[in-house]
């Protein structure tokens, strides 16, 4: 294991811990950079929808991993990012360019209104109000009908940035590269939120909320901001999906997907954007995962491939509930551990991530 | 008469999302967890009766396989506690909601495998009876429905405030590590509150499945409960009842006054209301944070 020595206050807060980590991760870069000259269409396709899976995970990430604050109603973010987006672009005729981070910051807006006077309520009781949200805006869209023409959806147009076309079918190399920019984008946003005073007051509140308040954050206030950033981050990933999937309409969003994000980020890895990465993997890419295993297995004993109406979520969840149960810290969790275990080659032992057993109290009066 | 017609319609259907409530409370009250697959429970308490009791599965007398069924669901639910959610022990509120979103996707599942995804609907010697009051036409269902209800708030309410096992539930949930100091043996309780709620969730089940037809994804209905709990007041078990029954009378009122599409949201504009301005619900068990 490497000791790094520190000789300045920036070693503390660079983006790279070292020389090695910084080309691993760089290495990493180029890798995802020529990626679209090593596949072929249908897995370029995949791969940015993991993408932006990543980038809507880092956004619940903020709220639910660094802020701790559970929420079951993401998937109302996403709407709005994506029908902001959209309808900025056609009836009102802004060039995506300008309408992106609008839909984006229009998302932030919509979180943090809700978030104002939600900021009371912690764990079971926002996760339920968050859940009603999400229920709401789902109800809201067909409500809506003038605007999104409610069940029968809106088609996203081909984004075109200063006369370059980004379509997912047409040109799928040049929407990857947009998409990786942005969530590269993203990656470093949450990096630097997280070395702010902000970022530091988010953990002390996801640690204790009285103890934050005790140290002087305004525990309401910043509960808000981080909705806020959350959303936004969501909201930008809602505006991708539209363009991804090309047509939506409001079971586009439904509550299933609010769960899927959050239980996807708990697989991954809660408080980590690795997490939000190895979540997104999982999630986007286990359709496809289940259907060639489903047509091998066919294709060997003989079966025909029937479709088994909810498999996919069954296994999601039988996943989920192994890792809770095993590995509570996630996939990232996981790998921390077997890094450490060839780091201190000899040394490593069993007990060294144990956390310490607590007991739950109650705050009824009876 | 039309607007009592709406009334008992939406009691009965009320008590049934009450009943649900009520299985989110038991848990919560007892072991400070939050179960979101008790209406996935209610799924299979629904479905094993069903199976018991039709004639294309086992052919069994109504009257006997509703005590089974409801046997098997406390057998179920001691067995999902001890052998998932013990490992769980002293873990955040999050962890266990998670776990159970999970475990609600794989028992919906399951029961689509076992009984297929169409709806069937429960033989039972109640369907096609009416009652008269007056000028008052009630299903024999409806009927019984509500009274079951009342009848097990009350068996539970005064089981958990004037039995001994019900107040070390109490006592375990509000501090585990005191309760164990008492002599109190924390983990089996949470193992027999889970049974108790999955006994509940069953009758829910039957009582459900007897208004009507029920397939694997009715377990959903479960979120309409959450917000009926949350409504009446997390951790009290009238309270459970009461959001239940406002919840049931809302739907039917609001989906008759008030245009389509608009009629649907109003049972969670309600939950979004309460938990602004009354977070902890109408019968609030909280009064002041300690630290």
């Amino acid at each position: 294991m490497r000791m790094i020595f520190k000789t300045s206050y920036d070693a503390d807060i660079n983006l790279f811990r070292d020389r090695e980590q910084g080309f691993w991760y760089m290495t990493l870069l180029v890798l995802s950079l020529i990626l679209p000259f090593l596949l072929d269409t249908f897995w370029l396709g995949e791969i940015t929808n993991v993408l932006i899976w990543a980038i809507a995970g880092m956004g619940l990430m903020i709220l639910v991993g660094q802020t701790g604050q559970a929420s079951l109603g993401h998937a109302a973010f996403l709407a709005v990012g994506c029908y902001a987006n959209v309808l900025l672009q056609d009836p009102v005729g802004l060039p995506f360019i300008l309408s992106f981070p609008l839909a984006g910051l229009i998302a932030g807006l919509a979180g943090m209104l809700i978030a104002l006077p939600m900021t009371r309520l912690h764990g079971v009781y926002l996760a339920i109000g968050t859940l009603a949200i999400a229920i709401l805006t789902e109800d809201l869209i067909v409500i809506a009908e003038p605007l999104t023409s409610g069940v029968m959806g809106l088609v996203a147009p081909t984004i075109n940035i200063f006369g370059l076309e980004f379509d997912r079918y047409g040109t799928p190399g040049r929407f990857y590269w947009l998409v990786l920019a942005i969530a590269i984008l993203m990656v470093l946003a949450y990096r630097n939120i997280l070395r702010t005073p902000l970022g530091r007051s988010f953990a002390a509140i996801r640690d204790s909320e009285v103890s934050a308040r005790a140290m002087g954050v305004n525990v309401a206030w910043t509960k808000a901001i981080s909705f806020g950033i959350s959303s936004t981050i969501t909201g930008l990933a809602g505006a991708l999906m539209g363009h991804f999937a090309g047509i939506f309409n409001n079971e586009t969003f439904n509550i299933i997907i609010s769960i899927q994000l959050l239980l996807m980020i708990v697989i991954g890895g809660l408080g980590s954007i690795h997490g939000a990465f190895f979540g997104a993997i999982i999630v986007a890419l286990m359709p496809q995962t289940i259907a060639i295993l489903r047509d091998t297995a066919g294709s060997v004993f003989g079966g025909g491939s029937v479709a088994i109406p909810g498999l996919e979520s069954a296994i999601f969840g039988a996943i989920l509930i192994l890792f809770i149960l095993f590995e509570p810290m996630g996939i990232y969790g996981r790998w921390v551990k077997i890094r450490t275990y060839f780091q201190l080659f000899p040394f490593y032992r069993r007990d060294m991530f144990r956390r310490q057993k607590s007991y739950l109290k109650t705050e009824r009066m009876r | 008469m039309d607007v009592l017609q709406l009334f008992v319609s939406g009691l009965a259907n009320g008590c049934v999302y009450g009943l649900i409530a009520l299985g989110f409370v038991l848990i919560y009250k007892a072991t400070e967890a939050v179960n979101f697959a008790q209406g996935d429970f209610m799924m299979l308490g629904a479905f094993i009766c069903l199976g018991l009791t039709n004639p294309q599965f086992m052919d069994l007398p109504f009257w006997f396989s509703v005590p089974v069924a409801i046997l098997i669901m406390g057998v179920f639910g001691y067995l999902v506690d001890m052998v998932v959610l013990r490992r769980m022990f002293g873990q955040s509120q999050v962890a266990v909601i998670i776990l159970t979103i999970a475990l609600g996707f794989v028992l919906r599942f399951a029961a689509g495998v076992i009984w297929g995804h169409e709806p069937i609907s429960l033989r039972t010697p109640m369907a096609g009876e009416y009652v008269r009051f007056g000028g008052l036409v009630l299903g024999l269902s409806e009927v019984m429905v509500i009274i079951v209800t009342f009848l097990l708030t009350l068996v539970l309410y005064v089981y958990f405030n004037r039995t001994k096992l019900g107040v070390a539930m109490q006592a375990a949930s509000q501090n585990q590590l005191a309760a164990y100091y008492m002599g109190i043996p924390v983990k089996r309780l949470h193992s027999l509150i889970w049974g108790l709620a999955g006994m509940v969730a069953a009758v829910a089940g039957i009582l459900f499945a007897s208004k009507g037809s029920i397939e694997p994804s009715i377990g959903l209905l479960g979120i309409k409960a959450f917000a009926a709990a949350v409504i009446g007041g997390f951790g009290s078990l009238p309270g459970a009842l009461l959001g239940g029954i406002i919840v049931g009378l809302i739907e039917p009122f609001a989906s008759y006054y008030i245009a389509a599409g608009y009629s649907q949201i109003t049972p969670y504009l309600l939950l979004f209301l309460i938990l602004v301005f009354r977070p902890h619900g109408i019968l609030a068990q909280i009064h002041s944070k300690k630290v």
